[in-house]
């Protein structure tokens, strides 16, 4: 290593002027393969107060498990028309919603299949650097051999799994507690 | 997929904690629970990846955006994009955000008592070429007042964001300018233990990429985490070998 990565700094409060040209609430264009599912939550503080300068940052694999992307070697399962990435802001509740396909089961450590998940990336004026965490899906089996999942203590693996939505197929809920009770899950990545 | 090449973590002191107490909006925001160690599978070392056509000209060139020039001391910022083996990142995106030349955002909740600028917006984006090298023609950010505390001011700055080639290499910082005396006493930049690491936010003055009677140049080369020189085998405790 002759380099050192240089060091982040907040995104601030007007970061939205320069982030707003991306946003993508859409991952799943029509002909996009996969169950849909929409995602929508909240981002809340220490004092449960909403977050309404935040921007979430997805990126995922396709509904084969397959990730748009060089350094993913499993070719025959791309799908063009899909990029995985999605960028949605909060609005003054502190809300966000995006519509994007269930991704398929992805390689982990030691050979093993990860649960299905979304990688997200958690932006907001006073966080020195993002935060890091994932999103589980409700009423998949994987979940319990998923490692990730497997790290973290069971009494706080509830918050990177979505919840289903009372009458309406494919809305999921999952919120993003930055601080205090019920602390969502963030990774060291 | 038991070997992944992970990309090497950041070396303590060199990046800032997410509480850091003088920075006042970090109080209520930062987690308070440790981070979980996570490996890097595929979902970490792939990442969006965004082709030549999201990058237009005028996204580069923030002075002509609007039918008239802005106000302003005109600068041209360029550098490189390195990853820490010193390879450049080539083909990735930079987007860049900042106030204008009386330290004002066009940005709705910025109250503070400075004009707008109607030529300027404040924002662009580009792509680094095969080299890793990315330029953009601004103007100079002026400082400002912000109420993190009494009488408090931030240095001229210039927001950057890079993806770099994976989930892992996403990175948001800023861009200072060399001289600035609002430096040493800005939360936001002293939020990093180590002193070489903050001072590497600081562009320098560039004789090289200053135009002639038209803009002065500063260089501001960034680097991203790069791989490990050789792959480690991956735990699912989140350990390296």
């Amino acid at each position: 290593m002759s380099l050192q990565a240089t060091t982040w700094q907040t995104v601030g409060p007007f970061f939205s002027i320069g982030f707003s040209w991306l946003y993508r609430d859409n991952l799943a264009g029509p002909g996009v393969s996969g169950e849909r599912v929409e995602i929508a939550g909240r981002i809340l503080d220490g004092d449960s107060k909403p977050v309404p300068d935040g921007i979430v940052e997805i990126w995922q694999a396709n509904s084969q498990g397959k990730y748009a992307h060089p350094d993913d070697p499993q070719e025959n399962k791309a799908e063009s028309g899909f990029t995985g990435y999605g960028r949605i802001p909060t609005d003054d509740g502190g809300r966000f919603r995006f519509t994007t396909i269930k991704p398929g089961r992805v390689p982990g450590p030691d050979g093993k299949l990860q649960a299905p998940h979304l990688a997200i990336s958690v932006f907001t004026r006073g966080l020195l650097r993002r935060l890091i965490t994932r999103i589980y899906f409700p009423d998949e089996p994987s979940n319990t051999e998923d490692f990730a999942l497997g790290l973290v203590e069971a009494g706080r693996r509830g918050t990177l799994i979505a919840k289903k939505m009372e009458g309406r197929a494919g809305a999921l809920e999952w919120n993003v507690v930055l601080q205090g009770p019920g602390e969502t899950v963030f990774f060291d990545v | 997929m038991s070997k992944i090449p992970e990309y090497r973590r950041y070396i303590p002191g060199t990046q800032p904690p997410h509480l850091h107490p003088p920075y006042v909006s970090s109080i209520k925001r930062a987690p308070l629970q440790p981070l979980v160690v996570l490996a890097h599978t595929l979902s970490e070392i792939t990442g969006p990846v965004f082709g030549p056509e999201i990058a237009d000209v005028k996204a580069c060139d923030l002075t002509r955006q609007h039918s008239g020039e802005p106000l302003g001391e005109r600068i041209v910022v360029s550098g490189r994009v390195l990853d820490e083996n010193s390879r450049p990142v080539p083909h990735t995106l930079v987007e860049i955000w900042q106030a204008n030349a009386a330290g004002r955002y066009l940005h709705g909740i910025d109250q503070h008592n400075a004009p707008l600028d109607p030529n300027f917006t404040g924002c662009g984006h580009a792509l680094t070429d095969s080299e890793g090298r990315y330029r953009f023609v601004t103007i100079r950010p002026g400082e400002y007042p912000w109420g993190n505390h009494h009488n408090a001011w931030r240095p001229a700055h210039i927001h950057f964001s890079l993806f770099g080639p994976a989930f892992a290499t996403r990175l948001v910082t800023q861009m200072y300018f060399q001289g600035d005396p609002l430096i040493p006493y800005d939360p936001i930049f002293n939020c990093t233990d180590d002193e070489k690491a903050r001072n590497r936010l600081i562009s320098q003055f560039d004789w090289e990429t200053t135009i002639p009677s038209q803009a002065l140049g500063y260089r501001f080369d960034i680097v991203l985490s790069g791989r490990e020189s050789t792959p480690m085998e991956t735990h699912p405790h989140g350990e390296k070998s």
